[in-house]
């Protein structure tokens, strides 16, 4: 059974009055006031408006008071109260501003400072070009064979269909190692490396060579009397031109970009038999420049294509030189030039910079080119 | 070769439409590079004329003299003109060519009437030069008289207008160094009828009875299976040659000399078959082919003295050599202004012995060209009536005779199976096809069931093998047509050990801030001396070329060094001194000793032992690898702190004072950058865990490169806080971790 409130006390609770309020607000206002980061803040908001905090223990003793002084009272530290609450709130903006600004001083990032102290390095951009088209046709099946610079006269002429009075042999200014009838030349060709991957290896054959040659041109910004090629061979029963066709246009696309496809020409080479010159679509117009004289292209020199190499289907003088009898097998072979290539994909216009061993050529390029 | 479309078209009737560039798509489809088209006269702009020069009067009151010629041009153009003139090399009666006011020559040059030399000049007569003909400005351009009538238009008469294709002729297509033989592919790409001009007789008269021709053998069958000699008496050494044949000839690249020299030259473009002109008066005796006394001596044309082997073929007379058969002819024979009868050789030589011969005495001519890929093998009597008649035609004389040697020609069938082309090919050829295109290069096609018995025409020597045969037919199909499709290669290996470790070896050092260079394996004693090395020393052991590009540098690099410290030294003249570069590449060791290298047959397979014995020929090559290191290790830069590598953004700082220091303190030995020689003083060379052995150089920080005050300090001190002290070499065969975070490799510091 309930009753009326009948407990009344008269006592003033001495919390509750005016003074005591008013002093409790001004320690808090001090405490805030003085709080030099959001930590001390938080202090202070703990002593003065948490549950424990003086306001508080006041807040609760209202329910002692008689009903006729709750009012007041409630009145009184309700205010007291909020004033500390705001006084919180303006001191942890303020707070939080400094301390973004002091963040922002203190962790500047200086995008400048050197981090690495180890500088990168780089590798040549033709080993990297090589090892890009190698990787191509390994990707195919084919391996990579490497073979001799210096090698026999019969490995780089007889043996490719090119006997000794051949006007093809003085097409390739030659190097020979003393005496000169040693019979020992620096290779003019990668083709050597068809010789010895089919008297070496066991059929059918998939390969592509990279590597270096040499011919007597004096160094100028398109020539170079040491450069690299890349050559590919394939013998195999049925190979067609098709397939070499498809190789070739296989290899653009992977190179230069989907939809790069590759155009023969008909031309000479004495260890293929038909041979074809290999042209490359433009992969910087696309043909777009032929007759647009407001789109010329400097990649192709508004031609649409640019020559890239030569190409055909081994001449089966080759095939018997090695013993393989052409009734049975037939294969195609191609070569690039690989500083050609590197001049017309990265845009180098002087051969001499490739070879001149500049760090600053090949830094541009990196690790991968 | 350079073809002048206007000749092109005389010969073939290429559809009125088609400009050179057209012309030159359709043969380079066919296997002919057309290397350029140029245009003749390109620039020319507006009407030239022929004038008839009426009378010239000598200006005398200049500097020079200056004539003011009265020039017809006929009644259209308004008729007589007066022209300003500073040539001499004209007289009234002339016929020239005359640009009138309006007329824009190349350069954009515009002639208009002006006031010169106190009268008004209304036009200009024009040289070569001036018309972008040629560049002869000796004097302007006499026509032949009658060559034209005044008022004409100039441009065809000398040729402005026209096009000339220049097309490279790979070594086995020798027909097409000749009108004859690039018309023939023309009228194939055009799918017209083609009259071939090496196969009529030309018209001649009725040999003189009462003289017998110059006498004409050959001693030598194989070298030479055909000559023949025609004699023309009477003939008129100072008759011009017709100015359309000089304008051809200019424009296929010669220079017109005398008209038998023209004449000879011309039917060699015109037909492709080689000729030449003796003055029959010097000559002593029948003149055969035959080959010459080892060590005999010969003056040729170019006013070379040569001295013969047994193996060069010569044509001769009684006295000795008077020719190198099919290259060059001799002084002593050759026509002059006085010769009035002459000896036309045109024969047939052995496309190997003219190769070998023009080899070997470094001569090449237009008609050792043509002969080294092969001549027609019929067409010498054609060529030569041809010849004889344009003389008589154009210089007089009386035609005599002709004598000729002939050994029989072995016709040579090939036998193909009608579907080979196809099958190599990879896309159906029907026999019908097959068959044309053959026909169509002038073969003769017997054919029975699939089989093809095919003959080569005698101007395609290069048609052999049925793989030959299947080349024309697929280039004649077209290989835009082929289809593109892919082998199946079966599973491949992938990478070998070997190159999968030399691709992560340049890898590493990359990373660890090596820059890779390719550097020619060409070395020379000097370099090899400054290395310092034993006269005995294995890195000289590299063989020698016998034809290096320079004597300074004969020999292949037995060691990778030279090569690296050139990369250094062009690198530190250049501003960068802060270098680590390397190099991964073959070297040779070993010499080349065989006399008589072994030439195994290219019929079969070489047996194990040829096989085995071509590669004892090499010297041993193995993959080697070098680095150079050079200055300061962490590259200076303008932001003063050490670690961003030099080259991603320019320098613009000097040297730090401390190096520049050292090298003042040292002396130069051999002028190489100060900081490259600290560079060389260390050489070792393991065989770890390379491939092949492997050379190293360390030397960025040799005891000699820094005297202890000059030290570099920054980068010492940065790297004493992070590293303990280490001794001084060997180094320990496995940093930690941690230290190899903090310092390259090859990072050793100075001993102190």
């Amino acid at each position: 059974m309930s009753g009326p409130n009948t407990s009344f006390d008269p006592k003033q609770v001495a919390s509750l009055d005016a003074a005591a309020i008013d002093e409790m607000v001004a320690a808090a206002q001090a405490d805030i006031a003085g709080a030099a980061d959001l930590a001390q803040l938080k202090e202070a908001r703990l002593a003065h408006a948490g549950d424990r905090s003086p306001l508080a223990l006041a807040n609760r003793e209202i329910g002692a008071l008689p009903p006729a002084a709750k009012a007041e009272a409630g009145k009184r530290v309700g205010q007291a109260r909020n004033v500390v609450k705001s006084a919180l709130e303006e001191r942890q903006a303020a707070l939080e501003i400094e301390r973004d600004e002091r963040a922002l001083v203190e962790e500047t990032v200086d995008v400048t400072v050197p981090t690495d102290r180890n500088p990168l390095g780089a590798r040549h951009p033709l080993t990297t070009l090589m090892e890009r088209v190698a990787d191509v046709f390994v990707s195919m099946g084919y391996d990579i064979v490497e073979g001799p610079e210096v090698e026999a006269e019969w490995v780089n002429f007889d043996a490719l269909n090119v006997p000794p009075d051949h006007p093809a042999r003085t097409m390739q200014d030659t190097f020979f190692v003393e005496s000169a009838d040693s019979g020992v030349v620096l290779r003019t060709q990668t083709s050597p490396m068809q010789i010895r991957a089919l008297l070496e290896r066991d059929l059918p054959v998939y390969v592509i060579a990279p590597g270096r040659v040499f011919r007597t041109d004096e160094l100028d910004a398109t020539h170079t009397p040491v450069f690299h090629q890349i050559e590919g061979l394939a013998v195999d029963k049925g190979i067609t031109m098709a397939d070499l066709r498809g190789t070739l246009d296989h290899f653009a696309a992977a190179m230069f970009g989907d939809g790069i496809h590759t155009r023969m020409r008909p031309s000479y080479f004495p260890f293929t038999e038909p041979s074809a010159e290999v042209d490359l679509e433009c992969f910087v117009c696309r043909g777009e420049s032929v007759g647009n004289p407001e789109r010329p292209c400097r990649t192709c020199g508004s031609e649409g294509w640019i020559e890239w190499g030569g190409c055909g289907m081994v001449n089966p003088r080759v095939l018997s030189a090695v013993g393989i009898d052409p009734n049975i097998y037939r294969g195609f072979a191609f070569g690039m030039g690989v500083e050609r290539t590197l001049m017309f994909r990265n845009g180098v216009s002087d051969m001499r910079d490739m070879v001149e061993g500049d760090v600053r050529f090949s830094l541009a390029f990196g690790l991968e080119g | 070769m350079r073809a002048p479309l206007s000749w092109l078209r005389e010969l073939v009737a290429i559809p009125a439409d088609q400009s050179g560039r057209d012309v030159a798509a359709k043969l380079i489809a066919a296997g002919l590079e057309v290397e350029t088209v140029e245009s003749v006269g390109a620039g020319v702009d507006g009407p030239l004329l022929v004038g008839l020069v009426l009378e010239v009067e000598e200006l005398t009151e200049f500097k020079k003299p200056i004539r003011w010629c009265q020039v017809d041009v006929g009644a259209a153009a308004g008729g007589v003109h007066g022209i300003i003139c500073g040539a001499r090399n004209f007289v009234a009666g002339d016929l020239v060519v005359v640009a009138l006011p309006g007329t824009v020559l190349p350069g954009g040059f515009e002639i208009t009437a002006r006031s010169t030399y106190g009268k008004v000049s209304d036009g200009m007569i024009c040289s070569e030069r001036e018309l972008a003909l040629g560049d002869n400005h000796d004097g302007i351009m006499v026509l032949p008289a009658d060559s034209a009538k005044p008022g004409d238009d100039a441009a065809p008469v000398v040729g402005v207008g026209d096009e000339v294709l220049d097309i490279a002729i790979t070594p086995d297509r020798g027909y097409a160094l000749s009108m004859r033989g690039i018309a023939r592919e023309t009228a194939i790409a055009y799918g017209v009828d083609f009259v071939d001009p090496g196969v009529a007789l030309a018209d001649l008269p009725a040999p003189l009875p009462d003289r017998a021709p110059q006498e004409c053998g050959s001693e030598d069958p194989t070298g030479c299976d055909l000559f023949t000699m025609r004699t023309i008496v009477g003939f008129d050494p100072a008759a011009p040659s017709p100015l359309w044949m000089q304008r051809r000839l200019v424009a296929c690249g010669m220079r017109p000399v005398s008209l038998a020299v023209d004449v000879t030259n011309y039917v060699m473009i015109e037909l492709g078959q080689p000729l030449h002109a003796f003055d029959l008066d010097k000559l002593q005796g029948p003149i055969r082919a035959a080959r010459a006394a080892d060590g005999a001596a010969f003056e040729t044309l170019d006013h070379v003295k040569r001295i013969l082997s047994s193996d060069d073929l010569v044509i001769r007379d009684d006295r000795g050599p008077i020719g190198l058969a099919g290259t060059m002819g001799g002084l002593e024979t050759e026509i002059d202004d006085t010769t009035t009868n002459i000896a036309l050789e045109a024969a047939h030589f052995a496309s190997e012995v003219v190769a070998r011969m023009s080899r070997r005495h470094k001569l090449s001519s237009e008609a050792s060209r043509r002969f080294e890929r092969g001549v027609d093998r019929d067409l010498a009597p054609y060529a030569s009536a041809r010849c004889a008649a344009l003389l008589l035609e154009f210089g007089g004389g009386h035609y005599v005779g002709m004598t000729a040697v002939e050994s029989p020609s072995v016709e040579h069938v090939i036998s193909m199976d009608v579907a080979e082309p196809g099958d190599v090919a990879g896309m159906v050829i029907e026999a019908g096809a097959v068959v044309a295109a053959l026909e169509g290069v002038g073969c003769t096609v017997d054919v029975t069931g699939d089989e093809l018995a095919v003959t080569a025409p005698s101007w395609r020597p290069d048609l052999t093998d049925p793989a030959d045969l299947v080349e024309e037919v697929v280039r004649l199909v077209g290989y835009d047509l082929l289809p593109s499709t892919l082998p199946t290669a079966p599973l491949g290996g992938g990478l070998t050990h070997a190159q999968r470790l030399r691709r992560r070896v340049g890898m590493a050092l990359a990373a660890r801030g090596l820059v890779e260079v390719l550097s020619y394996p060409f070395v020379g004693d000097g370099e090899l001396d400054a290395l310092l090395l034993a006269d005995d020393d294995v890195r000289r052991s590299g063989p020698r070329l016998a034809n290096p590009l320079s004597e300074e540098q004969p020999y292949l690099r037995a060691t990778l060094l030279p090569g690296l410290l050139a990369a250094a030294r062009r690198n530190a003249g250049r501003g960068n001194v802060d270098l680590a570069i390397f190099e991964i590449g073959s070297i040779f060791a070993g010499a080349v000793a065989s006399s008589a290298p072994p030439r195994p047959s290219v019929a079969n397979r070489p047996t194990d032992e040829e096989w085995a014995g071509l590669n004892d020929l090499l010297p041993q090559q193995p993959v080697s690898l070098a680095a150079v290191f050079a200055g300061t290790r962490e590259p200076q830069g303008w932001w003063v702190r050490p670690g961003r590598p030099r080259g991603r953004m320019p320098s613009r700082r000097p040297a730090p004072s401390h190096r520049c220091a050292a090298s003042r303190s040292r002396s130069s030995l051999d002028g190489t950058p100060r900081s490259i020689r600290a560079a060389v003083p260390r050489y070792c060379s393991t065989a770890a865990s390379s491939p092949s052995p492997a050379n190293c150089i360390r030397g960025s920080s040799s005891p000699s490169a820094y005297p202890p005050a000059l030290r570099p300090s920054r980068s010492i001190s940065r790297r004493s806080s992070t590293l303990p002290r280490r001794s001084c070499r060997p180094r320990p065969s496995g940093p930690s971790r941690s230290r190899r975070r903090t310092s390259p490799w090859w990072w050793m510091p100075p001993c102190r």
